[in-house]
């Protein structure tokens, strides 16, 4: 157990940072820091092409294997990518989804085929991808999917009708993955498919979500007679849970560490605005600002466990791994909370008309969706409690 | 980066684990807990003999294992599971380290194995100022004070909360010179407890498996053989041995932590109540998944603490300078979380357990004594909060420095 790295890992984050350096700067500079959680309509252009520059210095998918046109890093060299990506206020990743998700499952389930026609296409950052999970009966149950794929024999293709929810990056992508009930008659699990569906076309509908924060990054996608070639199904049909369950195994937590130096560019902020306007003085706010810096501290070593650990033979997450969702969510709730009461009244006053947000107001607005989306709270404490204590499970009708 | 254990320090810590599930049972920690020393001397030696935790930090040279402070956590997490009655906190955390911080080549070579034979040693720091405002548990609290007469020392001076003051056998006395000030002039002493001038008296503590007591010193003389560190010049060291005692002391606390939830899943799961166990229901599973949450973080907390620790360690060993913020930071942040974590723990253990739960027959509150006494031992989790924000807010720039020069790591 040791806190250092190696050399030749020294060497890498030298290499990346100085690539960083001299690359995200001149018509880039407009773009650092932005584009993150709760600012993701901003700049999207912008970002578009910052991704194709990345993917020409070969810093697109550094975590893929080389074979797959990735970078082949290591588990170190990865953190230490997503830190420096993170500590040069590296924008938000317009690519994320598909390098992160759409990417790997389509390596881990997908046919040649299925890797020839959409991975290039990741790894340049020229396409970008949406996922179709949520529907509105079916958030924290999941399961409940009430989309449907029928197979088309006489045109040979897939039909899918349904809709889906919260779907981010939507408007901006070429491509959804979508779980879809092949079988008409089957419930919760069973009877899914995992499609790769071509966003541009008549039978596809993407309307906005206007958030909390006024701003739309979520949208709702109305799928109408929308076509999928009977190739771009991956997995057989009625295998759809299994594909969608395995990519949210591949989250392996790589990208928590560049999304914890963000939340330290966060913290330090709220440190530096508490250190400028007194708050720094007051006795509760200097208990909150050092327990948030507590728990960020040891929320960087609890990644640190989740990706020295061996992963279970049985796939199932390790106990750090299990509690992490739950921790940084919570956590970052709270330091939205923070950052409002360190700016005290000031923190009501809008930065212009019509509803033009700060980047510690939309952030404090924002993380109000951290405990919901990917698992709510109370999902996660089932979940704990289920798999980490082996509590009962809860009953199912 | 590898933030595992090892297969030693595995195997380490499983020992431990079940050398104490046998040994350090409830019936066995309520014999003890009401004795006069408050632990099983033949335990004590057993330990000392057989398995050699009182000596697994200390370098080979003086007569240790030359293992690591992940190691010395990972027993003390043990210890803290198991409630383990023993002067093991007391004479390895608080009186090895103060030799290995601060001690001479040659008191090394004389104190460390007379340590290391299982005989006992606890450290005097502070009066009763450490429960004032104002007060606290850095080392500008120490008021004893010392005085050179001739060729020998005088103390004169009260310490309380002294752990295991009553059965000690030596003492490590800070003390500062008359009229100094903060960090100023300040010496540590090493003295057989029985020496003439020292007056030990055993307080009454709420929590029965750790004895406190106060230790008075008046006109004791002590030859500047037995002075640790130079003249007056301890203060930073006093600090850092309480650092390195406060990592220790988290680990019990996290192992603490642990335990209470492990009783209260496992009583959740044989009571019933509406016809099911009573795990079923939400309002319990959630407040145990919060407690699993609790034990994680403080267990990743510990284990980074631990880490810094070791760097410490290494420093020390080398005559390298310590890296005395990172050890501070790394001591509060693991102190203020897991004093917290085993204290809300243990009384969700009550909670959870109902009406058994508040009985003298289980042994819930054993932990949930323990728990308050460990908090308010070495500074509870508001202290370290304010010592963190002191670092963070009251030095220009050091905040920059504090998240990202690790953040580099």
């Amino acid at each position: 157990m040791k806190l250092t790295f190696s050399p030749e890992d020294e060497a890498f984050r030298k290499e990346i940072a100085g690539w960083l350096q001299n690359n995200l700067c001149d018509e880039f500079e407009p773009i650092r820091f932005r584009g993150g959680p709760g600012d993701e309509h901003m700049f999207h252009e912008q970002r578009h092409a910052w991704e194709q520059k990345m993917a020409q210095g070969g810093w697109t998918c550094v975590g893929w294997p080389k074979d797959m046109g990735g970078r082949g890093c290591s588990i170190e060299q990865q953190v230490i990518f997503h830190e420096e990506y993170a500590r040069a206020g590296g924008p938000g990743r317009v690519g994320h989804i598909g390098e992160g998700l759409a990417g790997p499952t389509i390596i881990a389930f997908g046919t040649e085929a299925q890797k020839q026609k959409y991975l290039p296409g990741i790894v340049s950052g020229k396409e970008l991808w949406c996922q179709g999970y949520s529907e509105p009966g079916a958030g924290s149950d999941l399961a409940n999917v009430k989309t449907k794929a029928r197979f088309d024999q006489d045109r040979q293709q897939w039909v899918i009708n349904g809709q889906k929810v919260w779907t981010s990056l939507a408007h901006e992508a070429d491509y959804c993955f979508v779980i879809a009930r092949t079988d008409p008659d089957s419930k919760a699990h069973k009877g899914l498919g995992f499609f790769l569906v071509k966003m541009d076309q008549p039978g596809v509908e993407v309307r906005p979500i206007q958030q909390i924060t006024g701003t739309c990054e979520f949208n709702e996608v109305f799928f109408d007679d929308a076509v999928c070639a009977a190739e771009d199904i991956v997995g057989a049909p009625g295998e759809g849970w299994k594909v969608a369950m395995g990519l949210l195994g591949f989250e392996r937590g790589v990208s928590t560490l560049g999304q914890q130096m963000q939340f330290q560019n966060e913290f330090n902020e709220i440190v530096r605005v508490a250190k400028e306007n007194g708050a720094a003085q007051d006795p509760v706010i200097r208990q909150r600002i050092a327990k948030a810096h507590t728990e960020l501290k040891i929320m960087r070593y609890n990644a640190m466990r989740m990706l020295s650990g061996q992963a279970g033979s049985d796939g199932a997450l390790q106990r750090e791994a299990l509690i992490y969702k739950l921790y940084w969510a919570t956590w970052h709730r709270e330091l939205g909370e923070l950052a409002m009461d360190v700016l005290g009244p000031e923190s009501q006053i809008l930065e212009a008309e019509p509803y033009q947000l700060s980047r510690l107001q939309a952030m404090y607005l924002f993380v109000r969706s951290d405990t919901i989306y990917g698992g709510t709270n109370q999902i996660q404490r089932n979940i704990i409690a289920e798999r980490g204590l082996g509590m009962p499970k809860e009953p199912r009708p | 980066m590898e933030f595992a254990f090892t297969e030693e320090q595995n195997m380490i810590r499983d020992t431990a684990e079940s050398f104490l599930r046998e040994v350090s049972t409830s019936g066995a920690i309520r014999d003890v807990m009401v004795t006069a020393t408050g632990y099983d001397v033949s335990l004590w030696h057993s330990i000392c003999r057989d398995l050699y935790w009182q000596a697994i930090h200390t370098p080979e040279a003086y007569g240790g294992m030359g293992l690591g402070y992940v190691e010395l956590v990972a027993t003390q997490e043990q210890m803290g599971r198991f409630l383990l009655c023993s002067p093991f906190f007391t004479s390895v955390c608080l009186g090895i380290n103060a030799l290995l911080v601060v001690g001479s080549e040659q008191q090394k070579q004389t104190w460390l194995p007379r340590l290391i034979e299982g005989k006992t040693a606890s450290l005097a720091f502070g009066g009763e100022v450490i429960s004032r405002r104002g007060g606290g548990w850095s080392c500008d609290v120490v008021d004893a004070t010392w005085q050179r007469q001739g060729d020998t020392y005088v103390l004169n001076g009260e310490y309380r909360y002294v752990l295991d003051a009553f059965s000690s056998e030596f003492l490590i006395l800070a003390a500062r010179q008359d009229g100094s000030e903060g960090s100023d002039g300040i010496s540590l002493f090493i003295v057989d407890a029985n020496t003439a001038g020292i007056e030990r008296e055993a307080l009454p503590t709420m929590d029965q498996t750790r004895r406190q007591g106060t230790v008075t010193v008046n006109g004791l003389k002590i030859s500047p053989e037995d002075r640790l560190g130079e003249e007056g010049r301890a203060g930073c060291q006093l600090q850092t041995i309480l650092d390195l005692a406060t990592i220790a002391l988290a680990a019990e606390q996290m192992g603490g932590a642990q335990q209470v939830l492990d009783m209260t899943v496992a009583y959740s799961k044989e009571r019933s109540q509406f016809g099911r166990t009573i795990a079923g229901f939400q309002a319990i599973k959630h407040k145990a998944a919060d407690m699993m949450l609790r034990v994680e973080v403080a267990r990743s907390g510990v284990y980074y603490a631990a880490c810094v620790a070791q760097e410490a360690m290494e420093a020390l060993a080398n005559d390298a300078a310590i890296d005395t913020d990172a050890l501070s930071e790394a001591a509060s942040i693991a102190k203020s979380y897991c004093s917290d974590a085993f204290f809300k723990n243990a009384g969700e253990a009550i909670q959870i357990h109902g009406g058994v739960g508040f009985t003298w027959e289980y042994d819930v509150h054993l932990y949930f004594k323990r728990a308050k006494a460990s908090e308010h031992y070495l500074g509870n989790g508001a202290w370290h909060r304010e010592r963190l924000a002191s670092l963070l807010l009251d030095r220009d720039g050091l905040d920059q420095d504090l998240s990202l020069q690790e953040g580099a790591l």
